[in-house]
This record gives C-alpha cells, structure tokens and sequence, in this order.
C-alpha cells in the first residue's frame, strides 16, 4: 500500500488491465500522448501504442458506437468521454445500442465495455462541462453504474468493470482526481452491488455519492463533537444499488440524509428516498432530507457557482435538522 | 464475372426464400398472427443476397428496421426467426426483440437495428475488432438512404477510413425515408458520392441486379480483407410494400401507382429467374422445384412458431444483465 491520487489509481487499473488482457483497448479523445484531460491515460499510450490507446475524432457516437461493436465482437473497450455532459451526443449508443442489446438479443450478445465519464462543478465551465446528470444512467436498464469516491475504489471498482460482462458506465469525480488515499499495488476487484459503511453511527444515516462522502465524513466529525453519531453509507455502484445496507443502516438510525450532486428532482437522492420510504418508513423517526444541486443548469458566474455548490456545511445542517426530530 | 451454377442457384434461393417469407409474414400480419411492427424487403431481395453471397460465415453484419432479408441471406434459420416474429420463446431472441431485433452472433449478425443509423458505428467496432484480434474478418453495413442524413453515417464513414478499417458501407437507397423522397431529404442523386469526403471508393449501383450487387461486394471486401479500408456502395431499389405492413395502400399518400408498378416490372427474382432460364443454367421447372422446397420450409417454420410457447411472464426479467447477479 502506498497513498496515490484518484486519478494515479485509475491509471494504474487501466495499466493492468492492458497487461493482463490483450482484448482491452482505450479509446477517447485526447487520451494518446496529451493524457486524457484528466490525466487518468497518463503514459499508456507510450506503453501499449497507439493501436490500443486510440486518440479518436471529436465523434462520440462513432466511437461509442464502435466500441458497443467491438465489445459484441470479443474486445473489452474502455472508453472516455471526455466530460459527462458530452454523452449527450452519443445517447442513442448508450441508451439504445450499449445498454439493451443483451435483453434484446435473447441473452446472445454480450457487450463487456466501460465508458468513462465524470461529473462535478467547480472549475468555472458553466453549463455543458459541469453537470452530474449521472441518474440518468441508473434509470437505464441494462447500465451498471460506477461511482467511486475514493482512490481505493476507484482502482477496484475500475478493475471490476473491465472484467464484468455487463456494459458500465463509469462515473468519476472532477474533484476527486487530486484526492490521495492509500492503495494496493496489485490487482484487485471490489463487486458491484456492494455499498461500504465508511463510518458507523447510531444516529442518522448519510447516505453520499462521489465527493460528498467526504463531505459527510467531515460533518460527521463535527457533528460527534455535539454528541451526534452519523453512519456514512457509499453505495460505490448506483446499479446495481445495494438496498440491504442502506436499509439496514436506517432501521438502526431511524434518519436518513442522502446527499448527491445530481439536480433534485429525478436524481439518485429521489430514487433512494423513495426505496426507503417503501420498504422502511416505519422506522424513520424524521422526514427524509435530501442534499441536491439545485434545479438549474450549473451558472458561470464565480458567486453563483459556489452558491450552486455545496459540501460538509449544508450536510451538518441537514444532519442537525434530523436530530430536531426526537 | 464467370459464376458457378451454384452461385447463381444460391442467389435465385436466397433471394426466393426472403420474397416467400416476407409474402407469408404479409399474409400473417394482415391475419394479427404477427404483432408489432413488420417493414418487408419485398422488392430489394437482390441486395441481400448479393452481399451477403460475399461474405464467409464468419463476416460480419449489422441490419436496419427493415432487416429480414438480410439475416435470412447471411445465413439465418428460418424456424426461430418465425418464432421471433411470433413472440414465442423459442425466438432468435426468446421473444424480447421480434421483427427489428434479430441476431445471432454464431452467424455474424449483429442485430437488426431499430434506429435508423444505428447499426454504422456498430459495424465499425466489428471491423475494428477483427483488426485488432488480428482476422481478416469483415463487416458490413446495412443502411437506407434516409440513414445517410444521420450523423452516424458520417462519423461511421470517417472513421473506417482513418483507421482503414474492413468495412463494407452497404446504402440501400429505396428512395424512401417512410414517407419522404430522396428529393426532399437531400441535395444529392447519389449518396456514393459522399465517399469522396472521406477518401474511399464509391459506386452507384444497380440493386435491383443481384450479380452486379456481388461483384461490387467481392471487390470491396476483397478491399477490406487486405486492409485497404472501407467502401461505399450505393445501390438503387425499391420497397414494394408500405413503409410498413398497414402503411396505406402501400404508401400511395406518398408516391404513385405507376411508381410502384414500374419498379415492380424491374424485380430482381424475375430477371435473374429469366437469364438462368435463357442461358439455360437452369429450367424454368427446377426454379419451380426451389420455391416449392421454400414454401416447405416457410410452412414448417410457420407451425415451428405456432406450436411454440409464449415466454413465461418471468423471463422479462431476464436478461437484462449478463450476470443475474446484477439485477437491480
């Protein structure tokens, strides 16, 4: 274990993958010798040539198209698209073509490729480089949806991705590509499905995507500082999402917060609120709360960006408003 | 092209076998045996087979929403794609995708395809996927000329071409989007000459020739087994039927009796019937013994579906997920 950055961790999933698999191929723009512009294809180019590690045209639906055909045909394409708001371009590949053809054909055709996105404000690219419209690829069936916050999930829920036969949407972070965190050298696959607790608590459940996990882990220390115990549930997939443990987590707690950057309504933050007002409203104690973007595209603006925005201190009193709750 | 007797027996039958089956589907539809959607073939069989007479089984193709008589000419079984057609489970598709959904990836074909367009980009990873496995494997691409307004087409094109991928862009230009005719979805007569954009081959064609068609094909994957990259071969025909079955009076909303009526008198099956007669390759009796076997064939595949089982109402579930694991 060495601590690495978010964006190292992805790279280096995508490096084994390329050395153990000869059917994994990258394609994207910009990913050859510039890097990707995250700099998550950093030097992959270099190692395994420009036939594997393809720089393609500005053309995501024929590259996203390609890759469908591809990966029906025997290759494992990982896929990038530069920024989530660009597969708005290429939406019939995914949501028609990617995602159904298994259900369509029977079961016969199987489409094993990850198309890599990321979502998250912040950087002053207004309205088509910011968004977290990454819900709309959980209502998809067929898509598995990735959502790693940390960079030892990123590194086994990329690995897992590569492997799994399914088509996956792999959601990554803006923001979370200079994060560090401690990761293992080798190969490892963390299973779809699997939401981890990454704090316990007895109070109110933080239910947080991507970012937001650290965001709620740092409001849950400030809130024990006022006797408050916050559990803190990742899902780390959104499809499959593993019901049982937030389920779980919310008998014991009795409150739940779900925090997700996705506008608020029809987001992930909707779909879990209303799972657990299905199968656990008995146990609440508080009214669901849910920490969401605003409805509005993401604005340009510095001031109205950060007001768009937001992280532990909205999360600390929406935690605090729980508790008003007895 | 010199042609063994085999071949263009082997084009008559494929092509015989679409027109009875679409005829029969016709038939079927009009009784509600047939649900859904059927957009027939009738009329542009020539393409089909000519094509996929180029092929080896082990090629690839992508198809349209119009695409029975591809699969049936690159190979496909007659029983479950009736069954499919059906809804029955033991469907190309166990029944989930029906008419605009047939695949079967032991024959190559990957998949009918709903969306106009949709199957280009598709092709392209076909081809590219044979490149990079290292096989001298080739796909083509079904598509109408409506779908060439599409940016698919146009991504799809560049692509292959850059990368020299073996890809065969097959544009059936029926004159039709639905109901919209070429003149007035595109500033062009011929869509071949969109190849030129992208530094290609690109030929005109007459679709209604079944050995024009092939050879056309044999050189362009002639072209693409070699790696010299992609072509584009446009071929002109036409769809006999409505858009799709209960479009009215097949389509007269949109074009006119005599424009049917004379691309009928042009139909592929009777002039390649008339040059194996005339050149006496083979009697008019033995072409008869032909459609005869097809009818026979089309009559056990129509009880083959009829005595088949709807899906279980459980089986909508499967399938979605490669692994039931992932089921949501």
């Amino acid at each position: 274990m060495r601590e690495i950055t978010y964006s190292q961790a992805l790279n280096e999933a995508l490096r084994i993958c390329m050395t153990e698999d000869e059917r994994v191929v990258l394609l994207g723009e910009d990913i050859g010798c510039y890097g990707g512009i995250f700099q998550v294809t950093k030097d992959l180019q270099t190692e395994f040539g420009p036939d594997r590690v393809v720089d393609t045209p500005i053309s995501e639906a024929g590259f996203v198209g390609a890759s469908v055909g591809a990966a029906l045909t025997g290759m494992r394409p990982v896929t990038e698209i530069m920024f989530i708001d660009f597969t708005t371009v290429c939406m019939d590949m995914i949501i028609n073509q990617m995602a159904k053809m298994h259900y369509m054909f029977g079961g016969k055709g199987k489409v094993p490729m990850v198309l890599r996105v990321n979502i998250g404000a912040g950087r002053g690219t207004a309205a088509q480089h910011s968004q977290s419209f990454h819900s709309i690829f959980m209502h998809v069936p067929g898509l598995c949806v990735a959502a790693p916050s940390t960079p030892y999930d990123a590194k086994g829920l990329l690995i897992e991705a590569v492997k799994n036969d399914n088509p996956v949407i792999f959601v990554e972070h803006k923001r979370l590509y200079n994060t560090r965190g401690m990761v293992p050298e080798e190969s490892y696959r963390i299973p779809f499905g699997r939401a981890e607790v990454k704090r316990t608590g007895k109070d109110v459940t933080v239910f947080a995507t991507h970012a937001l996990v650290l965001s709620a882990l740092e409001a849950a220390e400030e809130a024990a500082r006022d006797g408050i115990d916050v559990e803190v549930i990742d899902p780390r997939t959104l499809a499959p999402l593993d019901k049982d443990t937030l389920i779980a987590s919310v008998k014991k707690t009795g409150r739940l917060l779900v925090a997700d950057e996705d506008n608020k309504t029809c987001g992930v933050a909707a779909e879990v609120s209303a799972i657990v007002a299905e199968d656990a409203i008995e146990y609440l104690k508080a009214p669901i709360l849910r920490n969401c973007s605003p409805d509005t595209p993401v604005p340009f603006s510095p001031p109205l960006e950060k007001s768009f925005m937001f992280g532990k201190d909205r999360l600390l009193e929406s935690v605090r408003r729980l508790m008003a709750y007895a | 092209m010199k042609l063994s007797k085999e071949k263009l027996l082997s084009f008559y039958r494929t092509m015989q076998t679409i027109r009875l089956f679409e005829n029969r589907i016709s038939d079927l539809y009009a009784r509600g045996t047939v649900p859904g959607l059927a957009h027939l073939y009738i009329g542009e069989e020539a393409v089909a087979a000519g094509v996929c007479g180029a092929l080896r089984p082990d090629d690839f193709i992508t198809s349209t929403h119009r695409g029975h008589g591809h699969v049936i000419a690159k190979g496909a079984d007659l029983k479950p794609m009736m069954a499919e057609l059906f809804g029955r489970r033991t469907g190309y598709c166990k029944g989930k995708g029906g008419s605009m959904h047939i695949a079967d990836m032991n024959m190559g074909i990957l998949g009918a395809n709903g969306i106009a367009g949709g199957g280009l980009p598709i092709a392209v990873g076909a081809g590219w996927s044979a490149k990079w496995r290292g096989t001298d494997q080739v796909a083509a691409c079904f598509f109408g000329d409506g779908a060439s307004n599409n940016g698919t087409f146009h991504e799809s094109l560049n692509l292959a071409s850059l990368h020299k991928l073996p890809v065969i862009f097959v544009c059936e230009n029926n004159k039709y989007g639905i109901s919209v005719c070429q003149l007035k979805h595109q500033p062009i007569i011929d869509i071949a000459t969109r190849a030129t954009s992208y530094d290609m081959p690109g030929s005109v064609l007459d679709g209604n020739d079944v050995l024009e068609v092939y050879e056309a094909v044999v050189k362009a994957v002639r072209r693409a087994r070699t790696g010299e990259g992609p072509t584009l071969l446009e071929f002109k025909t036409y769809r006999w039927r409505g858009h799709h079955e209960g479009d009215p009076n097949q389509g007269e909303r949109y074009r006119t009796k005599e424009e049917i009526t004379q691309w009928m008198e042009k139909c592929p099956i009777q002039r390649l019937a008339a040059k194996l007669v005339t050149k006496k390759i083979a009697s008019r009796q033995a072409l008869d013994a032909i459609d005869r076997e097809i009818t026979t064939a089309i009559d056990a595949a129509v009880e083959f579906a009829t005595q088949s089982e709807f899906p279980a109402l459980e089986e909508m579930y499967e399938d979605v997920y490669a692994s039931e694991d992932m089921a949501k």
